[in-house]
């Protein structure tokens, strides 16, 4: 059993983490233009300093044995009220230390790589301010040691998420966007809030120590409901099916907030909510095999989006549900699986930043243009984007030795490991990863030119292909590293448990096959559009394109299921509150109709009408006392 | 028959006995100094009285008795809420106070006698002249709100009911700008409220003829000891509930809150909006758990129902509204039903979370409103939402702040209107009403949309010609603001120091 250890040493230093990019955010938000020039500098130094501090807890750590690794810190007690009780206290161990060193170090990369990517923006000092702040709320949700505080944490990346996608207000579609992504993710706290308030009920504490210390004394059905809200919650924040539609949208933001946010670490934030509750999971077989259907079924949406759209960063984050869904699925197969998607998540929040960052720099040399069947032949113009890139591309469809490889292929085994339909599944999957993004780097780098008139495509500066080089390592290595010499199985195992169970074959014969499958995919890729001319209008595809353009319906169904009929109750009611209060008063009873003909007579104006509304509260008010007596 | 007076505590009463003299000193003033000296002389009294009552308040803090002959109860609750209620009173003072933000003066109408639209009513506006009858009125509503909150039995409450409602009818209908609308409103509120009345006078002679007493703690005997049902006891408890659900803005008693937070001058909207709520609550919260405490499974389901209805329907309509106003109105129907739940909980942590639950709504709300009176246009108050559009790049402050009110509204974390939520509904969970908070989150949700779309206008849409532009405030506007801002924040990150006074006083002496 693990112990906590009270934070001493370096770990006292724990609140620091947050509190350097948030007093970052404040100055930069509060300052004023005061802090115009030198406030994005200081907007990166924040997050560095909390990324170096990050790395020195990460050696600390390693110095201490397996199970005096996780440490916690109470900052204040923040809400007691009855025998409800909420510290904001932070926990360090072996799970949040990874999430931290990926936020801190991917996002100072960003911050950098922001330096050059914004630096025409008047808005600059806003933008880093909100960077600071996502950062803060991060470190929240990934350090709290408790729900509530982790709902905090929670609802901070969304509000950063929604001021970063937004950011760009002179676009109506970025508003509308930033108010979509709002809404869809409330629908998803909803869920979390309502397993907060079970959690509480059912242990009577939020924190994760006495939860999973208790959970297996808790009714399976509480912990199925518990655990299908969670994944509620999960589904909203990592853009998993049916709360998907806000993903794609919110690429209106800025390039680094897409790299940051929305592929390497907000919308991973489900997996941790999932692998973090893992007790809960185990104990709740049907709330398990929900977030494997959940996370099947979104690998397929996100791949069949990503390998339909012209957005180059619209394919990106097609993708990146795709990606998020191998995570969720293998979290969703227990304790053969937590340590994968964690795994997973890691390599993935590199490859990806360094993808979507190689996008945002291949947009920065084409006038902001996003559409690929505008690109082609950019590999000798922008040959470090178009290096790096092909590292990032290479891990996502999982070639050895890059590090996408080693993740995705642990996932797919772990797939076998438990039924080989899913795992099977998982591996067509990886296929049409080799597909769209082949397709990607044909109409980007490859092919003919098919550059707009005023085009001049260019390489970054080095701000930007500095932080793209170190990416682009951390792609090719990071898989490796983590595996071979971090024992990534063994650190993680004490937090979120381990287990591998023998399959019927070796296990060679599954990496064969999935290299088969995904160089199959990529050599259709490569035939359908380096080989042949790619269109610069759009063809017009066949049923499932055409589906997958528009994001396979997802608005459509959202619109119909939930935004009209909400409208028109809305609607109803208004009128139903201003003017037709008669009708139903006159429904209530017939003495009443009486009663309301002759008030109606002795008075006028719509005060008439209230005062009836209160005769028919009357009466229900006494018939349900009435009733209850019965 | 020898009349013995009863026995009057002082010292426990004082905060009251203050605003009292105060509210008769301001009707001298007003009658008898010339009116130049008018203005200040009022303020001088009103700010005076309400600081003194404030610190008296918190001098009696340990006090626990019942005084004047059964009639008045100081407790935990009642000084909790009486103290809030005198803080918010002095920031809607601060606000009727602003002269700044109106080119012509203050936001009540020169001369409430003189007919709208006519050649009096400009005379009286040009030569400058400022209306201070809303001063007295202001004090004589607080006393009632006081007494409301402290009132142990059904003719003193009602007498407090009456005393806080009647200077509200009229300071509803003293609009400087859109009067006939501000009259329309006063008229509106006056004629329901009168109505609601009617009904708890009724019930509460039907308890009287029940119980055969009006003190709560009898009628809680009565009750104990009277075996078997009662209808009379029934209806009359009924009849009361609508009396003070009205009060309270719940559905389906709601309908006046829309018009009357629309019509009456905006600093009225915002003192009556915080204070209101917070001594009907006090008062539904001693009247069900003292008198009514022996048939709580008979009010319980009432509660449960009509809460379910106030939020849903609160925050159903409020989606759709384009006026600001209106849609604060929706969403103060809306926040009743989510206070309801506390209600419902019937239990001391139900009593603390809700009285936290008022205080954090009460300095957002009274904070929204200040913000609302500055954004203005030619012809006064822009209240219309396309005009807010872009409003934050011109003044980002000022919207930042309206921001954090409604993120506070929407129960965003780190924020009052979070940890009041969180309070409420997990007092309820421990009462086992599980299905009353799944409702409750949901309707939260459907909330949060109309939230977040004032945000959205006025950050991420582009100011057009019919952008409004903010007024700069004098320092009265610009205190409430900031106590508002503050303690919404506070309340959000460091809210124990209030939780553990909210927890220290959840128990009604009887």
């Amino acid at each position: 059993m693990t112990e906590i250890i009270p934070a001493e040493g370096i770990f006292g230093l724990l609140w620091v983490l947050i509190a350097l990019p948030a007093v970052g955010a404040v100055i930069l938000l509060f300052g004023g233009r005061r802090t115009n020039s030198w406030g994005p500098y200081l907007g990166v130094l924040t997050v560095v300093g909390s990324a170096v501090l990050g790395v020195l807890m990460l050696l600390a750590m390693m110095d201490q044995p397996a199970e005096q690794r996780t440490v916690v810190q109470n900052v204040y007690d923040w809400v007691f009220v009855g025998s409800f009780q909420a510290s904001f206290a932070l926990q360090l161990d072996q799970l949040s230390m990874v999430f931290v060193l990926l936020i801190t170090i991917v996002g100072a990369l960003i911050h950098i790589y922001s330096l050059g990517y914004m630096s025409h923006d008047p808005d600059r000092r806003k933008f880093f301010g909100y960077l600071n702040l996502f950062v803060a709320a991060m470190l929240i949700l990934v350090l709290a040691n408790n729900y509530l505080l982790l709902y905090v944490g929670w609802e901070g990346v969304g509000l950063a998420s929604y001021l970063l996608i937004g950011f760009w207000q002179q676009k109506p579609t970025a508003a509308a966007a930033a108010k979509k992504a709002f809404i869809i993710n409330r629908v998803g706290d909803v869920g979390l809030s309502l397993a907060i308030m079970l959690i509480f009920v059912t242990f009577g504490s939020i924190t994760f120590q006495d939860v999973f210390g208790q959970a297996s004394e808790a009714s399976e059905g509480t912990l199925t409901a518990i655990g299908l809200l969670l994944l509620l919650a999960a589904a909203g924040k990592s853009a998993q099916f049916p709360l998907q539609a806000w993903l794609l949208d919110a690429m209106e933001g800025p390039t680094p907030v897409s790299a940051l946010i929305h592929a390497a670490t907000m919308v991973t934030a489900g997996v941790y909510l999932i692998a973090r509750s893992n007790a809960i999971y185990d104990a709740a077989a049907w709330a398990a095999t929900a977030v494997v259907v959940v996370g099947l079924i979104t690998i397929f949406m996100g791949a069949i989006i990503g390998s339909a759209k012209d957005d180059i960063k619209k394919s990106l984050a097609g993708s990146t549900m795709s990606q998020i869904g191998y995570m969720v699925f293998a979290a969703g197969l227990g304790p053969i699986g937590y340590v994968f998607a964690i795994f997973h998540l890691l390599t993935h929040g590199v490859f990806k930043a360094g993808l979507f960052l190689g996008a945002g720099s291949v947009m920065h040399g084409m006038n902001d243009n996003v559409n690929m069947r505008r690109y082609g032949a950019l590999k000798g113009v922008m040959v470090i984007t178009f290096i790096t890139f092909m590292a990032g591309y290479l891990a996502i469809i999982g070639i050895p030795p890059f590090s996408g490889f080693w993740s995705k292929d642990e996932i797919i085994h772990a797939a076998f490991e438990r039924n080989w339909v899913i795992g099977a599944a998982a591996i067509l999957a990886a296929g049409i990863t080799g597909f769209y993004m082949t397709r990607m780097i044909a109409m980007t780098f490859f092919g003919k030119k098919r550059w707009e008139d005023d085009a001049h495509p260019h390489e970054s500066p080095a701000v930007m292909t500095i932080p793209l080089i170190i990416l682009a390592i951390g792609s090719t290595f990071l898989g490796m590293a983590l595996l071979f010499w971090g024992n990534i199985e063994e650190w993680l195992e004490p937090v979120v448990g381990y287990e591998s169970v023998p399959t019927p074959l070796p296990t060679s014969f599954y990496i064969a096959v999935t290299l088969v499958v995904v160089i199959i995919g990529a050599i259709i890729g490569w035939v359908m559009y380096a080989r042949k001319d790619v269109p610069v209008e759009a063809p017009r595809g066949n049923a499932l394109t055409r589906a997958a353009r528009q994001d396979l319906y997802g608005d459509a169904v959202n619109d119909v299921l939930v935004v009209e009929p909400t409208y028109r109750t809305a609607q109803a009611l208004t009128t139903f509150d201003t003017k037709a209060v008669d009708g139903f008063v006159n429904w209530t009873a017939t003495f009443v109709g009486d009663l309301a003909r002759r008030l109606r007579r002795s008075q006028s104006g719509f005060a008439r009408s209230y005062a009836l509304s209160m005769v028919g509260g009357a009466l229900i008010v006494a018939l349900a006392l009435i009733l209850v007596r019965l | 028959m020898n009349y013995t007076p009863p026995a009057l505590d002082y010292a426990a009463l004082a905060p009251m006995i203050v605003i009292f003299a105060a509210a008769i000193i301001s009707v001298l003033v007003e009658a008898f100094t010339p009116r130049g000296v008018r203005r200040y002389l009022q303020l001088l009294i009103v700010f005076g009285a309400l600081i003194a009552s404030g610190v008296l308040i918190v001098l009696n803090a340990g006090t626990r008795t019942v005084t004047a002959g059964q009639a008045v109860v100081i407790d935990g609750p009642a000084l909790v809420l009486q103290g809030a209620i005198v803080i918010l009173a002095i920031l809607g003072a601060a606000l009727m106070a602003e002269r700044s933000i109106d080119s012509v003066g203050d936001a009540f109408a020169s001369r409430v006698s003189s007919l709208p639209g006519s050649e009096e009513e400009k005379q009286f506006t040009q030569r400058g002249y400022l209306q201070t009858e809303i001063w007295p009125l202001t004090l004589f509503a607080v006393l009632g709100m006081m007494l409301f909150v402290s009132a142990n039995d059904l003719l003193l409450m009602f007498v407090a009911l009456e005393v806080m409602s009647l200077p509200l009818y009229l300071m509803t209908g003293m609009a400087r700008r859109r009067r006939l609308l501000s009259q329309e409103a006063a008229l509106k509120y006056f004629l329901l409220g009168a109505f609601s009345s009617a009904f708890f006078l009724y019930g509460a002679a039907l308890v009287y003829g029940y119980s055969g007493s009006i003190t709560f703690p009898e009628i809680a005997q009565t009750i104990t000891s009277k075996p078997g049902e009662s209808l009379v006891l029934m209806i009359g408890l009924g009849m009361i509930l609508i009396g003070l659900l009205f009060k309270v803005g719940a559905v389906p008693f709601h309908q006046w809150v829309p018009d009357v937070y629309q019509g009456a001058p905006t600093p009225v909207t915002g003192f009556m909006a915080a204070t209101v709520k917070i001594a009907a609550f006090g008062a539904l919260l001693r009247l069900l758990y003292v008198a009514f405490g022996g048939v709580r499974w008979d009010w319980e389901p009432i509660i449960w129902i009509v809460a379910i209805l106030t939020m849903l329907i609160g925050s159903i309509v409020a989606v759709v509204q384009t006026d600001i106003k209106r849609m604060l109105a929706y969403s103060s129907v809306a926040q009743a039903g989510f206070i309801l739940i506390g209600v419902a909980a019937a239990s001391p942590a139900g009593i603390a979370s809700t009285m936290f639950y008022l205080i954090a709504y009460g300095f957002t709300t009274i904070g929204a409103f200040a913000i609302i009176a500055m954004i203005r246009d030619a012809n006064g108050e822009a209240t219309n939402l396309a005009s807010w559009a872009g409003i934050g790049r011109k003044s980002p402050i000022v919207a930042s702040a309206f921001a954090i009110f409604m993120l506070g509204l929407a129960g965003i974390p780190l924020t009052s209107g979070f940890v009041g939520k969180f309070a409420v509904f997990a007092a309820a969970i421990e009462a086992g009403m599980v299905w009353l908070v799944i409702v409750g989150v949901v309707a939260s949700l459907i909330a949060a949309f109309f939230y977040v779309r004032v945000i959205v206008v006025m950050f991420f849409a582009q100011p057009t010609e019919q952008t409004a532009s903010v007024a700069i405030p004098s320092a009265f506007t610009t205190v409430a603001l900031a106590a508002g801002v503050a303690v919404t924040v506070i309340l959000g990150v460091v809210p124990q120091p209030v939780l553990d006074l909210v927890t220290n006083a959840d128990v009604f002496i009887r």
